[in-house]
């Protein structure tokens, strides 16, 4: 320690500082440490994602196929999907905001399985490690669907290592979901009621169940596409008679209602996020809360809208397009509950709001066609082409994504313990919202023009080329907007002014203790006696009289 | 769950009672509810296999009636009991625990580990038949001439029995290794038991490791009507 004998008071011990040293990371079991080796670790899968979809764009730049062969185009298109989707969407909130707030937002000490929540970790980084050679040596080309008989009888690239690594990061991430649900139902503090609970609190519920009943499906269909590459057996091979249609009905059970698990979560965090910045508590809390919980159940119904064109039966794509209308409900109730939260809020425009703002928008987008997508005649019309590609980046980009970096700008004060500079913050979020609409708006007009998607040439047809290159420059503008974070964020740990405790006035535990917490999060246990998103009392005038409950 | 039950922190009360918890009750309580949980993971785990056996089933009913039958009836029902058996060990090893019989503790957690090996060694003996009649599924898988049960005329198609013997050993080996694993938990309470660990106030570890025990032996009780009884007629 070179302190300077100048400096008035050592800081206060928190979490970041109580231990040095690479051990005191690598074997932590303090979830909030966890959640900063998670960070660190899905931001480097979110920019080989990134620097797959940067190829993909440039290959898209010109009608002709100049950039890559089609073999190569084919690899970029599936590792872009496998790394964004696996190794950062869906640990993205979960295992980063999640695994540092659910504890504190419940007044717990830490989550019920501390070092299952490590184990969840070192799963991830194996999983990563296994994705990451495989890339290195070859790469795979099966999309990130894995489709049989494709990936199982004929494709020559490491589908085996693929699935392997997925299928260990789904542990990783069934884990993590494990956890919270044990957490959530048996380490709140006392007095912090079920109808108490942050609605964060509610939508991660709501994940984990599907992280639980939906993963060990996709481990099961992926051991079943290994063991028929790797030990011959035949389960889906068409030549035995095996069925392909099984393989997408066991795929798309886990992978539809993976979408919820990458959106859900971000839900939870613009649900924060538009109450705190309205000054208002939220409106209808039981319906947000439940409709996350309805969006978990009738998720797991819907996934055979995958299939319309793959031969399933008419009678059952009548059903799943109605049940898929269905899903909208739940949905729909959370984006008019946050609207009437707005509604005569006293609204500040930090750049947390602005994510959420961003959120509203484009996951309505993304929701609307969505519906356009669960009806039968527009589906056939549209399916794999653009139009589906936009659709899911709205709602996974524009949304999940944008829900991410609005939470992260949100608790980054409690995280870090230091302020991020608001002005570059807004002008990031400005450009993220602008480049994303520039990429994927022309993209549902190209959809619905025809191109198909997972092509790498399409200079049959050049007048595509327009919207392909305003597409490829708003990429390059998304990047500059992601990128602008990361680095402020850096610079905010050494440069950035201390935060306070509460920089945002927020209700939630989280912000009644120290930020940096301390080790265990709060000096003592808390008593939950008040509701949650009480901001009326907060603001209310007397309340500087009246001494916060610390 | 192994976490919640090794104490991190040796305090001279209660060296079991992990830091994050404000009371043992709260613990065991998290523990247990840790273990549903995985096993509800586990029910969707096998789920997947049971959805596909059920379609293969319906749709080539008579070939999988006539692959099951060359299965040996009598290793599986003779599996059957020694695992029911296990099942009643690993209860016994929950009560001593709970009631302090260290030597009946010990018993019954090394005859469980026995019958558990007793499972193993018998589906050895299953698989290496299975190897000997070709009935391993790969190039050198062979299933001639086998009648279809009801139809003495007609002959099983191979290819659709290379998919039950597929399943088959996807379903059993993953349940072997299941059984293999829990095989390694009780070792382990094996020896936390020999070192006298287990108190009537402190045995969580003995009944959720049982919970995973019976959640094994349930999947064979489903399994082997599945695999085994299917034509199997009086």
């Amino acid at each position: 320690m070179s302190m300077p004998i100048a400096m008035p008071q050592p800081e206060r011990e928190n979490y970041l500082n109580t231990k040095y040293g690479v051990w005191s990371w690598l074997l932590t079991t303090d979830h909030k440490r966890i959640a900063l080796l998670y960070l660190i670790s899905i931001t480097f899968f979110f920019f080989i994602g990134g620097f797959f979809a940067l190829l993909i764009r440039l290959e898209l730049l010109t009608p002709a196929g100049d950039l890559v062969q089609a073999d190569t185009y084919n690899k970029l298109f599936s590792m872009h999907g496998i790394v964004m989707i696996f190794f950062f969407l869906v640990p993205s909130i979960p295992a980063v905001l999640g695994n540092f707030l659910v504890p504190m937002m419940i007044g717990a000490k830490d989550l019920a399985f501390p070092r299952i929540n490590l184990l969840s970790w070192y799963l991830y980084i194996i999983g990563g490690a296994m994705m990451v050679h495989c890339m290195l040596t070859g790469g795979v080309d099966t999309g990130w669907t894995f489709y049989a008989p494709f990936s199982t009888n004929f494709s020559n690239t490491k589908v085996v290592e693929a699935g392997l690594a997925v299928f260990v990061a789904g542990f990783s991430s069934i884990l993590t979901g494990l956890n919270f649900v044990v957490t959530i139902h048996r380490m709140r503090a006392p007095g912090m009621t079920w109808s108490r609970l942050p609605l964060f609190i509610w939508a991660h519920y709501a994940t984990s169940i599907i992280q639980l009943l939906g993963t060990p499906v996709l481990a099961i269909t992926l051991t079943l596409v290994v063991a028929e590459r790797a030990l011959h057996l035949g389960i889906f091979d068409p030549k035995l008679g095996g069925d392909p249609i099984l393989f997408q009905h066991l795929f798309w059970f886990y992978s539809h209602p993976a979408v919820y698990i990458m959106i859900l979560p971000a839900m939870g965090v613009v649900t924060e996020i538009i109450a705190c910045f309205s000054r208002k508590r939220i409106f209808g809390y039981s319906f947000v809360a439940f409709s996350s919980i309805a969006i978990a159940v009738f998720g797991f119904l819907v996934w055979a809208h995958h299939m319309f064109v793959a031969g399933t039966s008419v009678y059952a794509a009548l059903v799943f397009s109605l049940l898929s209308y269905a899903v909208a409900v739940p949905s729909a109730i959370k984006v008019f509950n946050w609207t009437a939260t707005l509604y005569k809020g006293s609204i500040h425009y930090d750049a947390p709001m602005l994510y959420a703002f961003g959120f509203l928008g484009l996951f309505t987008i993304g929701g609307l066609t969505g519906l356009f997508l669960a009806a039968l005649g527009i589906d056939v019309h549209v399916t794999d082409t653009y139009f589906v590609v936009a659709h899911f980046h709205y709602i996974m980009v524009g949304g999940a994504v944008m829900g991410y970096l609005g939470g992260m700008h949100f608790w980054w004060p409690k995280i870090s313990g230091k302020l991020y500079p608001e002005g570059w913050a807004r002008l990031a979020a400005l450009i993220v919202f602008i480049g994303f609409n520039l990429t994927f708006f022309p993209q549902f007009l190209l959809g619905y023009m025809g191109m198909p998607r997972r092509y790498y040439d399409y200079s049959h047809m050049p007048e595509f080329q327009v919207l392909n290159v305003l597409s490829t420059a708003g990429a390059t503008v998304l990047g500059v907007g992601y990128l602008l974070p990361m680095v402020y964020f850096l610079w905010s740990m050494r440069y950035g002014k201390p935060a306070p405790d509460n920089p945002w006035n927020a209700a939630g535990l989280e912000w009644k203790t120290a930020s940096p917490p301390p080790t265990f999060n709060f000096e003592e246990e808390p008593v939950v006696t008040w509701e949650a998103y009480n901001y009326e009392e907060l603001d209310a005038p007397h309340s500087e009289e009246v001494p916060v409950a610390r | 769950m192994p976490d919640s039950t090794v104490a991190l922190h040796h305090e001279e009360q209660r060296p079991e009672l992990l830091h994050h918890f404000a009371e043992p009750q709260q613990q065991r309580d998290a523990s247990s509810l840790g273990m549903w949980v995985f096993l509800a993971t586990e029910i969707m785990f096998f789920g997947g296999l049971f959805l596909a056996y059920l379609v293969y089933r319906l749709k080539y009913f008579g070939d999988f009636g006539a692959a099951s039958k060359t299965l040996a009836v009598g290793l599986g029902a003779t599996n059957t009991a020694v695992l029911i058996c296990s099942s009643l060990t690993v209860v016994l090893a929950v009560w001593a625990a709970q009631t302090a019989r260290r030597t009946l503790l010990i018993g019954s957690l090394v005859l469980t580990i026995v019958l558990g090996l007793v499972f193993l060694g018998i589906k050895g003996i299953e698989y290496k038949d299975k190897f000997d009649e070709h009935h391993v599924p790969g190039a050198s898988f062979s299933f001639e001439k086998v009648p279809v049960p009801g139809h003495p005329n007609q002959y099983a198609d191979p290819h659709h029995a290379q998919l039950f013997f597929s399943l088959y050993f996807v379903m059993t080996g993953l349940h072997a290794l299941h059984m293999i694993i829990g095989l390694g938990i009780f070792l382990w309470l094996l020896t936390m038991a020999w070192k006298g660990r287990f108190t009537p106030d402190y045995n969580t570890p003995v009944e959720i490791g049982g919970l995973y025990w019976h959640f094994v032996d349930i999947i064979w009780i489903y399994l082997f009507p599945l695999l085994y009884l299917i034509d199997r007629h009086p």
